[in-house]
């Protein structure tokens, strides 16, 4: 389909998963009327009406735990946070009891949970997180971040199939500023599969979501200066692709970590562990991570630019790096 | 004569067998416990099995109807089905207990195949988790009711409103009973609300509230079998507060110093599976022979169970690291 846009790839992939299987079915704040906060549900109530296409209360743990409750009976639902950053309002339903139910029950909870995430639009500490470092350490959820259009559909259609709790984290920054042409035909995105965005020798950056822009933008300028860098878009964080980061590491022995999440206990810090633990042998350099200060994104445009990361920042993280 | 909302003599009997079964079941799981057979904690509902064995009662499981137990409620999913010796395996952590070591006493079952669904420790999730369940069941069209228990305590939590605000508003098949019995852990009622009965709640939700006996089984089925019957044919919510006691401490190691020794007899003297079987004498419905009988079936049922649960493996440790997401078969096997 010729220039989708982002958030019209999640609207599609809603659609048509909905339309394949009726299970499938969509509840949330202000999703049907209104067609969501973004519009990313826009027009779906009129397809599959108010029984598909649930307003709730504003409720979170009503939202994601009535979810959780009619997955375990055999429904797929996908829940929307009208902003990821209201998840934390329902973290507990979320990893005490959807992401628990094979684990400790045997019972599968095949459901989604997706919205908004990121910064980079000025929406100030609440409407600008980046939630998957807190949910990596509590098993039994997955989690992927798309970059691309391709990825958000195809990603989550893929999370809607699976048997599992798929926390799906869409960048509204990408919302409507990335578009491309998409393919006819259903298609998927398998989870826990990484892609290669720039193929390069002298070292890797590995990032997702949003921050893939930022790599490729610092990628050419290192071009530029003769340095040919390796972009790895992770898009799955649980699982995700190791096999992908330690063929990259071994191939360029130097490596960045970018992610626009604070820095401390963030992502990152478990994937270069992996690496440290993995393939230490291969490094030529420590392993560098780039990401937001420490700090809650805030509000105003020249804070919240000095707080997330940039191009020089990671410029400058890989100048280091060469230069070590 | 006596009321009994068109419960025949085989049901009322049928009743007792199940409140001597969650009695008795309970005394040989704390026997367990002092033989240190029984792992995690043991929370008695001694003084509260007439109110969820009742309620569970007033339940139709062929239909699909799904009762979420609380701690003190295995009463309730004995009535749905469970079995004795996988309770047992599960107090114990057998490998073959039905959450194979994972979780521990009444924290299991599966909404789609056993007609219950076991709590997590969260108080309150579970609430919107009914929800849930009676929403899907309404999607699919299975005209199924949910019965949910929350404590005085539990209803406190945020996770209670949301899940009691949702379903309201949707008019879920849910029928909700608190169990006011005085404490939770050491805090009594009076402490946790101060609302003039917990049952009152029901008018922020704009749904069905109603305050009943919870000693008095008959009294209670009847309550339950009317919002069940609300539920189903589409009257909403029902919030039925049941007024019971906790007759023993929070868990096994609380010797619940707090509570006043008068209330204790007090409730005492209320209890409900003596009160049950002094109205059965009563009215012709049994004699003491009928319940002596009752009582050595349910301890023979239970020895046997007890040594299967005894005889059960313990997992292999190395499972722990399977069967956390589909795909390694894990549960399928
Ligand atoms: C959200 C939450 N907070 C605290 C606890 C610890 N806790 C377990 S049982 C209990 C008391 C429960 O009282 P109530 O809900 O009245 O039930 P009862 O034990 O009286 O049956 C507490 C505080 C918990 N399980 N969940």
């Amino acid at each position: 389909m010729p220039e989708t846009t982002y958030i019209e790839a999640i609207t599609q992939a809603m659609a048509e998963e909905m339309a394949r299987d009726e299970r499938v079915f969509l509840i949330g704040e202000d999703v049907g009327v209104y067609g969501g906060a973004f519009k990313t549900s826009y027009g779906l109530i009129d397809k599959f009406g108010p029984e598909r296409v649930i307003d709730t209360p504003i409720s979170e743990i009503a939202i994601i735990g009535a979810a959780s409750g009619a997955a375990i009976m055999g429904m797929r639902p996908i829940a929307e946070m009208q902003f990821i950053d209201f998840i934390t309002c329902g973290y507990d339903m979320l990893v005490n009891f959807a992401a628990v139910n094979r684990y400790l029950f045997g019972r599968a909870c095949p459901m989604v949970v997706r919205g908004p995430a990121g910064g980079g639009t000025h929406g100030g500490p609440y409407h600008s997180l980046n939630p998957e470092a807190m949910f990596m350490n509590r098993p039994g959820l997955k989690i992927v971040a798309p970059a691309t259009a391709y990825d958000a559909k195809g990603l989550l259609k893929a999370a809607v199939r699976d048997d599992d709790p798929v926390l799906y984290i869409e960048h509204k920054y990408l919302y409507r500023r990335i578009k491309e042409d998409l393919p006819a035909e259903d298609y998927i995105v398998p989870l826990g599969k990484a892609a290669v965005r720039r193929k390069g020798k002298d070292l890797t950056i590995i990032t997702w979501g949003a921050m893939l822009y930022v790599a490729l933008d610092a990628a050419n300028e290192l071009a530029a200066d003769g340095v040919d860098a390796e972009v790895i878009d992770l898009r799955s964080i649980i699982p995700f692709d190791e096999e992908a980061i330690l063929e990259s590491v071994a191939k360029t022995n130097r490596v960045i970590i970018l992610h626009e999440a604070p820095l401390t206990g963030g992502a990152g810090a478990e994937f270069a562990a992996r690496i440290a633990e993995k393939a230490f042998d291969y490094l030529d350099a420590p392993i560098k991570r780039v990401a937001a200060l420490d700090v809650p994104t805030p509000y105003s445009p020249p804070l919240e630019a000095f707080a997330l990361p940039d191009k020089a920042k990671v410029l400058k993280a890989a100048r280091e790096l060469l230069a070590y | 004569m006596v009321e009994t909302y068109g419960l025949t003599r085989d049901q009322l009997l049928d009743i007792e067998y199940y409140l001597r079964l969650t009695r008795s079941l309970e005394e040989r799981v704390v026997a367990l416990f002092r033989q240190a057979k029984v792992i995690g904690g043991l929370y008695r509902s001694l003084g509260q099995e007439g109110e969820s064995v009742a309620a569970a009662y007033a339940l139709d499981y062929k239909q699909g109807d799904v009762v979420q137990p609380l701690i003190r409620n295995v009463g309730a999913i004995l009535v749905a089905g469970a079995k004795p010796v996988d309770i047992l395996r599960q107090y114990m952590a057998k490998g073959n207990s039905p959450t194979r070591g994972r979780e521990l006493n009444i924290h299991f079952g599966n909404p789609q195949t056993d007609g219950f669904i076991g709590q997590i420790s969260m108080l309150g999730d579970m609430i919107p988790v009914m929800a849930g369940i009676t929403l899907a069941g309404r999607m699919q069209k299975k005209n199924l009711v949910g019965l949910a228990f929350i404590g005085d305590g539990g209803s406190s939590t945020g996770a209670f409103w949301e899940g009691m605000n949702f379903a309201s508003v949707q008019r879920l098949p849910l029928v909700v009973i608190i169990e006011d019995n005085g404490y939770a852990y050491s805090t009594p009622t009076w402490k946790q609300s101060a609302a003039r009965t917990l049952a009152d709640k029901a008018y922020a939700f704009g749904c069905t509230g109603e305050t009943v006996d919870g000693n008095d089984v008959l009294a209670v089925y009847d309550a339950t079998k009317r919002a069940v019957e609300r539920a189903r044919s589409g009257g909403g919510v029902t919030l039925l507060e049941v007024k019971t006691f906790r007759m023993k401490g929070h868990a096994e190691h609380d010797n619940q110093a707090y509570v006043p020794k008068e209330l204790i007899e007090q409730w005492r003297e209320k209890d409900p599976v003596v009160r049950f079987e002094r109205m059965l004498i009563e009215n012709g419905f049994a004699t003491q022979e009928d319940i002596t009988a009752i009582e050595q079936r349910v301890k023979r049922e239970i020895d046997i169970a007890t040594d299967e649960a005894d005889a059960s493996p313990m997992p292999t440790p190395s499972d722990a690291a399977l069967g956390l997401f589909d795909g390694d078969g894990y549960w399928n096997a």
